[in-house]
């Protein structure tokens, strides 16, 4: 299982890289990455297409990550960063600092950011076991909503010329995302941590007293779980703004094929988001060429009747 | 004595649900816990699980306190069934038998045969052999109990902490899984603590009885404890107890 999603990964880039306004073969990708060819074609494929496949790559396994882990410290499986505010969180931190005109400080503020909306919506989770779908959603509902009224109050004061690049923080779009190698490395380590967790991670999913009295370290193990879903979101969002659905979409599907056993689970979200949103980039820029949508635009749209279908069946 | 608890106040939120309590639990003992619904039961069984401190007092386990153990130590020796169990993920009976075996494995090894066997056995333990594959989300009440119950089993320690384990369960199969974790006291020389509220089904497996009323504690054999006396007095109902080929059944007067 893993294997094909490694495989389908590596396919979806492949695919990201020959797909565009000017169609590549695969042959010539091929060529373009591993020759020293330096023709038009060749920088397409390494200058413009291979760092925002990457790009893609990495922030839809964060998002993938992030969305698991979420799920298990809430033992819900509506859980995902995106519709508890999360992402909206460290949108908020991102635009904040930019507005300040510390546009260097943009991911400790996006990660500030997601920190914040997680320490308010699990600290309303304090001591419970579990959360019902309702009490989970409108947290969430109310925690992003706050989030969105911030990220319009920003936008409103900024300057006119910042608006249509702050706008980027709230759709979710990776035509200008930059750093995708470095997201990638941290996508790596995020899930090489959270494997260390993996065990204990799929007995804190059946409840916090079951995981302790198994031997789970809870109160350690609940805290990096937190760090790590908070710092996936952060860089995924300072990469690509607030992507919407991933999170929750992709471990649901995954787990429905593999169970909930986190040791497999996270790498194989992980594998499975990174090509998801790599397929749906490559859509989003080639849907309605020249234009290019945002890639947010596309998730979303798929996200919201995939999540409602999950809700009236969780009910 | 494997499990002794020492002058141990127990308190929620300023209450204090009981003081001085006293009693130790050998191998080999099944133990009740009975009383009124808020008076404590669950706060004490959370407390012998280590899941939560007392208010003062001392609770030792092997002749260690209770800190001194590492989490994995701790779980190999102490299990609990809590009354409500989480399955808010579509897991298989099995997994979640399996998920039992957790403190013995070690930590960078996955479950190996004999733990997948000893899950297995768990399963059929508790009459769920055939739910084996089933998704826990798609079982009944009383199926997704005994699935939990097998968790604890598969978990085999050396003390088994049970809050309620009959909830849910009909009568034959409260029956089976009283005789069994009598069994596992007796023969497999555990020692079982659980709380439960069936007055008749205490009776006829309990070794021990720890009565816990809002007036306070006491504790001993259960033949001694378990009289329509001493129930009458500590839910404040009248009880009579009913004499029968196969022991005394409480029945309310």
């Amino acid at each position: 299982m893993i294997g094909a999603l490694a495989a389908a990964a590596v396919a979806s880039v492949a695919v990201a890289l020959a797909i565009g306004s000017v169609d590549i073969t695969l042959a010539n990708v091929v060529r373009a990455l591993f020759g020293n060819g330096d023709d038009a074609s060749a920088s397409v494929v390494r200058e413009l297409r291979l760092p925002r496949a990457i790009a893609a790559l990495a922030v839809g396994g964060l998002l993938a990550v992030a969305g698991s882990l979420m799920q298990v410290l809430l033992r819900n499986p509506l859980a995902d960063p995106f519709v508890l505010g999360l992402s909206g969180g460290a949108a908020c931190g991102a635009l904040g600092a930019l507005l300040l005109g510390f546009a260097a400080f943009a991911t400790p503020a996006a990660f500030a950011g997601a920190a914040a909306a997680t320490l308010l919506v699990f600290g309303l989770a304090r001591g419970r076991d579990a959360w019902s779908p309702t009490r989970l959603l409108l947290t969430g509902v109310v925690v992003a909503a706050g989030f969105g009224a911030l990220i319009m109050l920003m936008l409103s004061i900024a300057p006119d010329t910042q608006v249509r690049g702050m706008l980027f923080w709230l759709i979710g779009d990776l035509s200008v995302s930059s750093h995708g190698e470095r997201a990638l490395l941290a996508l790596i380590a995020v899930l090489a941590i959270a494997m260390l967790f993996a065990r204990d991670a799929t007995l804190l999913a059946r409840g916090e007293a079951t995981a302790a009295t198994l031997g789970v370290n809870v109160r350690v193990v609940t805290l990096a779980l937190h760090v790590l879903a908070a710092a996936a979101t952060a860089i995924a969002v300072t990469v690509a703004g607030s992507v919407g659905f991933i999170g929750l979409v992709v471990p649901h599907a995954v787990r429905l094929v593999i169970g909930n056993d986190q040791r497999f689970l996270l790498p194989a979200a992980a594998l499975a988001g990174g090509a998801l949103l790599v397929v749906a980039d490559t859509l989003a820029r080639s849907l309605v060429a020249p234009a290019q949508l945002p890639v947010g635009v596309l998730t979303a749209l798929a996200g919201v009747p995939i999540f409602l279908f999950l809700l009236r069946r969780s009910a | 004595m494997i499990l002794t608890v020492e002058n141990v106040t127990l308190a929620v939120a300023g209450r204090t649900l009981c003081s001085a309590l006293s009693f130790a639990v050998d191998a080999g003992e099944c133990w009740v816990i009975v009383g009124p619904n808020g008076v404590g039961k669950t706060t004490l069984l959370a407390t012998l699980a280590g899941l939560r401190a007392p208010a003062s007092g001392a609770i030792g386990i092997e002749g260690r306190a209770m800190r001194e153990w590492t989490p994995r130590e701790r779980a190999l020796r102490v299990g609990l069934l809590p009354q409500d169990t989480v399955d808010a993920f579509p897991d298989t009976a099995l997994e979640i038998a399996i998920a039992g075996r957790h403190p013995h494995v070690a930590r960078w090894r996955a479950e190996s045969p004999d733990d997948v066997a000893a899950a297995r056995t768990a399963l059929a333990d508790v009459d769920c052999a055939g739910l084996a594959e089933r998704n826990v989300q798609t079982l009944s009440g009383g199926e997704r109990r005994r699935v939990a119950l097998a968790m604890l089993l598969a978990q085999d320690p050396a003390i088994m902490l049970l809050d309620e384990p009959t909830n849910h369960l009909d009568v034959a199969h409260e029956v089976r899984v009283l005789d069994l974790l009598a069994r596992r006291a007796s023969t497999g020389q555990r020692a079982i603590v659980m709380s439960i509220h069936d007055l008749t089904l205490a009776a006829r497996h309990a070794s021990h009885a720890l009565l816990f009323g809002f007036e306070g504690v006491s504790a001993g054999p259960a033949s001694e404890m378990l009289t329509a006396r001493n129930l009458s007095a500590l839910y404040r109902q009248a009880l009579v107890a009913v004499p029968h080929a196969g022991g005394t059944a409480f029945l309310p007067a």
